[in-house]
């Protein structure tokens, strides 16, 4: 049996050092094509028209006076007549010209008349006896899901929790397949129970979950010396990736269409666009080589992705773009839920936490939104828990990097550092006491890290009892907080081959993301073969190649890495075999070093990479490397990372800013593959982390309906000159290298926001209790501090 | 975004051959406009104004020291007229309204936002996009300095990025954090790559470009 392991470090040529981006040079030279800059030839321009209302019927649409302007190719309804909208700037109809601006006039002539419906953009706590009962659900109810874009789960949760109302037709089900139910929501509604007699549910925006308990909540209350209650959350914020999302769209014959799309999941794209456009998957192709930021938000073909293929269709197969102007990627194509609580914690006098008690609340627009999983990090023996989901017009949520942890460590590490305040301790050494409440595998972690995390900060010097500050108007405060994440590796299939003339190519249907993922495969590939990262040739982002997963959750590192290592291991071992006989040894004894493959045991009986593989014969020999394989031990990657971070701000208590002035990450991540993108991806994480934490929300107006920011000037992200000093430790070395590959996307960019909270607290004596701390919050909180 | 009311100003300005927009984008050009295509010219407070459109009209540019030519509506940015008509595509469209640096070039060596020039004030100028920097298929220091620091993660930043550096480091050689916090203050950067891109400047400061 092949030896898949990882080498030691030992034997690592590659792997773990710091190694620059193989495609920086295209990115920094402006030679990188994105989706947004694939010009096609006789390229038509999309624009949508979007509703204005946040919740309306469409009464009627007129589009003949676009239909009729010169340059006009092609008019497409998305949403028609008596359809209602749940939010403001959905799609409503699609044109192609054969320029912008002509395509803007067209939507400019489009005359719909819409009948406005009563709306609901707030998330403020839900009002005590607002609504919640919930009914079964109904085969409409499940439509309407579907059309708002609820996430799958959500809808297999509901359906499971509150049954149907009635056993529907294999027809229906067909119906609601077609319009993107996925199988894991057509097998849940099979499943479900029937409440024929119940009736419809009714429309409440307020859904609430049933009560969680672990332990005994009350009676640990009273056993606590001391607790203490608050109220923490983060808002709704945007992806604001910037490349917006979109498609460019032809049909190169009747039933076989092409696809440049800004995705984070190419394998994946071809399947949900077949079915609404009723043609095999396998006759669309996806291509996409660089794309301008995604952060969870770009795993499906959007309404509007579809209708660029709709339109080409309209417009005799021509290719059709639409990307998204800033506006309309803020207000629809993705936002983050809110989530926000009243919190209870309870503890000893030592300091070990006993009880949680938590009321939360939040929404992810039409879909509602789920409880963040709080407590975090710590399993407190005595909880509590009640959510409710509000349901309103803001427009959909989608996954945002750490789905829901940066909001639970929110929640969280800002209720436990009040607890600390309160009872006296530094923070440092009450979360170090209690850490074994921490899931057993990372507790070693978390205490590493904490110890490293603190003399880099200095947090010894720095940390002082909250509000004890040197006297003056400009108050300095530190803060941290503690994270986890999965990050195991998705399913990849790698095609690898070795040409009679040495040269090497690779083929993954995967996308780089601006994670590093080249960089990954070939250093993976390169290390294995023992030639040159230059001597590879790879294609990754097109449905021509072997699929991967999509790019979320931390997944792709994990994914991409396992199969590229078990092709290489594979292909190298059949080289051998050819090559074995020339050098008068056995295949196992040969080994690949320095671009020369020689006999371990004699390196001067050597061939040349080139010499050994003009031994193959005539023909290339492909080999693919498939993750998960267990026919391939070992598991080359794996689940779970623990990772702190410390933050020390300084706040103006009379204008209420608040600036970062230093950040530190520690973080695991398993087995590094390249530390320089590592580092990178967590001084990113950190910078992001100041951009939500300092400045960003999503602000809806409340009359209107609409959201009021959805620009880069009011929708604030954090610039070059917010950020400090930024220290960013990769935990490597024993206990962290053998566990195999895990995923670094997500975690850094979950604690931050509460470091920074906590910092913030620290400094000024008192909570200000949602992000973003912007000054107008902290104002506030220093005010309600003065008068109580 | 419109309602029924702003749907039919619109018409009118239809009518009249200026839309709102077209009128806030042709408004900012100055009578200096070196013209290629005779322009219609109106009495506008007692002088004679030229104006332009709403057709296309003939224009010419400089771009990276080679010459451009296009048919062109006067509301159509310089952005625009880069990545749509001549295919130059490194400067990126992002905010399309000032507030994020990724579609910046130089004009006569001086950066600015080329989604708010409108291509008809770029005739008779010399444009530098970040396509021009690398000689040879060398890159310029700056730009190696962004691959040895990793200053790119996704990228789409990056070229606006660039070349706002290099005029940054030509107007200060030798800046001080503080320095390269205000000077590149105007772009802006989603995946965070910030760190990196200090690093990048004071690379090629130490060194000297
Ligand atoms: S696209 Fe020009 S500044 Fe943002
Ligand atoms: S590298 Fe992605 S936006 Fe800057």
């Amino acid at each position: 049996m092949p030896d898949y392991s990882w080498p030691d470090a030992g034997h690592r040529t590659l792997i773990g050092k710091r190694i620059s981006r193989v495609d920086s040079p295209v990115k920094v030279s402006g030679q990188a094509k994105y989706t947004y800059d694939v010009k096609r030839p006789g390229l038509l321009f999309g624009k949508i028209l979007r509703c204005p209302y946040a919740h309306a019927k469409v009464i009627s649409i007129d589009t003949s006076a676009a239909e009729k302007m010169p340059g006009v190719k092609a008019v497409h309804i998305i949403q028609k007549s008596n359809s209602t909208i749940h939010w403001a700037g959905d799609e409503i109809v699609a044109v192609a010209a054969v320029d912008e601006p002509t395509a803007e006039d067209a939507i400019r002539s489009i005359e719909v008349k819409y009948q406005k419906l009563p709306h609901l953009v707030s998330d403020a706590e839900p009002p005590k006896g607002a609504a919640e009962a919930q009914g079964p659900i109904s085969m409409d109810d499940i439509d309407e899901m579907l059309d708002n874009q609820v996430p799958p789960r959500q809808m297999v949760e509901q359906i499971q929790q509150y049954g149907i109302t009635s056993k529907p037709e294999e027809e229906t089900l067909n119906g609601l397949k077609e319009d993107g139910a996925t199988d894991d929501v057509i097998n849940a509604i099979r499943a479900a129970t029937v409440h024929p007699e119940e009736g419809t549910r009714p429309k409440s925006n307020y859904q609430k979950a049933a009560a969680q308990t672990v332990g005994d909540g009350e009676k640990a209350f009273a056993q606590a010396e001391v607790s203490s209650e608050g109220l923490y959350g983060a808002p709704v914020i945007t992806h604001c990736c910037l490349e917006s999302h979109g498609s460019t769209s032809e049909w190169t014959d009747n039933d076989h269409l092409l696809v440049h799309m800004s995705t984070q999941n190419v394998s994946g794209i071809a399947g949900q666009m077949a079915e609404l456009l009723k043609v095999p998957a396998t006759n669309i192709r996806v291509h996409q080589d660089h794309i301008g930021g995604g952060f969870g938000s770009k795993f499906g073909p959007d309404r509007w992705g579809i209708a660029t293929a709709e339109i080409s269709k309209k417009a005799d197969g021509k290719p059709v773009r639409i990307m998204l102007e800033r506006d309309s990627e803020l207000k629809v194509a993705g936002a983050r839920p809110s989530a926000y609580a009243r919190v209870k914690v309870g503890a000893k006098k030592d300091g070990t936490i006993v009880a949680w008690q938590s009321e939360s609340w939040g929404t992810g627009g039409p879909g509602g939104g789920g409880m963040p999983p709080i407590p975090y990090v710590l399993s407190i023996p005595n909880q509590r828990k009640e959510h409710t989901a509000i349901r309103n017009n803001i427009g959909p949520a989608r996954a945002w990097r750490a789905p829901n942890h940066p909001q639970a460590a929110v929640i969280t590490m800002c209720a436990l550092d009040d607890l600390a305040a309160k009872l006296n301790m530094d923070p440092l050494e009450f979360f170090l006491k209690n850490i074994e409440l921490a899931t057993k595998d990372r507790q070693n972690t978390y205490r590493e890290e904490l110890g490293i995390a603190s003399d880099l900060m200095g947090w010894k010097q720095k940390w002082h009892p909250r509000g004890q500050n040197a006297s003056g108007n400009v108050v300095r405060g530190v803060g941290l907080s503690m994270h986890t994440w999965g990050g195991r590796g998705h399913a990849s299939d790698c095609d690898l081959t070795l040409h009679p003339d040495g040269s090497v190519d690779i083929k993954l249907g995967t996308q780089d993301i601006g994670t590093g993922t080249r960089t990954t495969i070939l250093i993976v590939a390169a290390d294995t073969l023992g030639i040159p990262m230059d001597g590879i040739k790879l294609y990754i982002g097109d449905t021509l190649y072997p699929p991967s997963g999509g790019s979320g959750g931390s997944t792709t590192p994990g994914g991409v890495s396992s199969s590229t290592r078990r092709a290489a291991v594979d292909a190298r071992d059949a080289l051998f075999a050819k090559v074995a006989p020339a050098l008068n040894a056995q295949p196992d004894d040969l080994e690949s070093v320095n671009g020369t493959v020689r006999v371990k045991s004699n390196p001067s009986k050597s061939l040349s990479w080139k010499e050994a593989c003009s031994k193959l014969g005539a023909m290339p020999v492909t080999v693919r490397g498939k993750n998960p394989d267990k026919s391939k031990p070992p598991d080359l990657t794996n689940s779970g990372v623990g990772g702190v971070s410390m933050a020390e701000v300084e706040v103006d208590t009379d204008t209420g800013v608040v600036k970062a002035k230093k950040m530190v990450a520690v973080q695991d991540c398993g087995l590094i593959i390249d530390l320089k993108m590592a580092e990178s991806s967590c001084y990113g994480a950190l910078i992001m982390g100041i951009s939500y934490a300092l400045f960003e929300e999503k602000v809806m107006d409340q009359t209107t309906g609409r959201m009021l920011n959805p620009n880069m000037e009011y929708y604030r992200l954090a610039g070059l000159n917010d950020i400090p000093e930024l220290v960013v430790h990769m935990m490597t070395g024993k206990g962290y290298d053998e566990r195999g590959v895990i995923g670094l996307g997500e975690p850094p960019v979950i604690s931050p926001g509460a470091a920074i909270s906590n910092a913030v607290a620290n400094a000024i004596g008192v909570r200000v209790p949602f992000l973003p701390l912007t000054p107008d919050r902290v104002l506030a909180a220093l005010s309600q501090k003065a008068g109580a | 975004m419109r309602d029924d009311d702003s749907n039919k100003k619109e018409k009118q300005d239809e009518r009249s051959g200026v839309s709102r927009r077209d009128f806030l984008k042709i408004s900012s050009i100055s009578v200096a406009v070196p013209l290629v295509a005779g322009p219609k010219a109106v009495l506008a407070a007692g002088e004679q104004v030229p104006v332009h459109g709403p057709g296309a009209g003939a224009m010419q540019f400089t771009i990276n020291g080679k010459k451009y030519k296009a048919n062109l509506e006067p509301r159509v940015t310089l952005l625009d007229a880069l990545r749509d008509e001549f295919d130059i595509t490194g400067a990126k469209r992002v905010c399309d309204r000032a507030e994020c640096g990724a579609c910046t070039v130089l004009i006569n060596n001086k950066p600015v936002y080329a989604c708010s020039v409108l291509a008809i004030e770029a005739q008779g100028k010399q444009v530098t996009t970040v396509e021009s920097l690398m000689q040879q298929g060398k890159l310029h220091p700056i730009q190696q300095a962004f691959v040895d620091n990793d200053a790119s993660q996704c990228g789409f930043c990056t070229p606006g990025f660039v070349v706002a550096c290099k005029a940054f480091l030509d107007k200060h050689p030798n800046p001080t954090a503080e320095d390269i916090r205000h000077g590149l203050s105007g772009n802006l950067c989603r995946c965070g790559t910030y760190h990196g891109i200090q690093q990048a400047i004071a690379q090629v400061a130490q060194k000297g470009a």
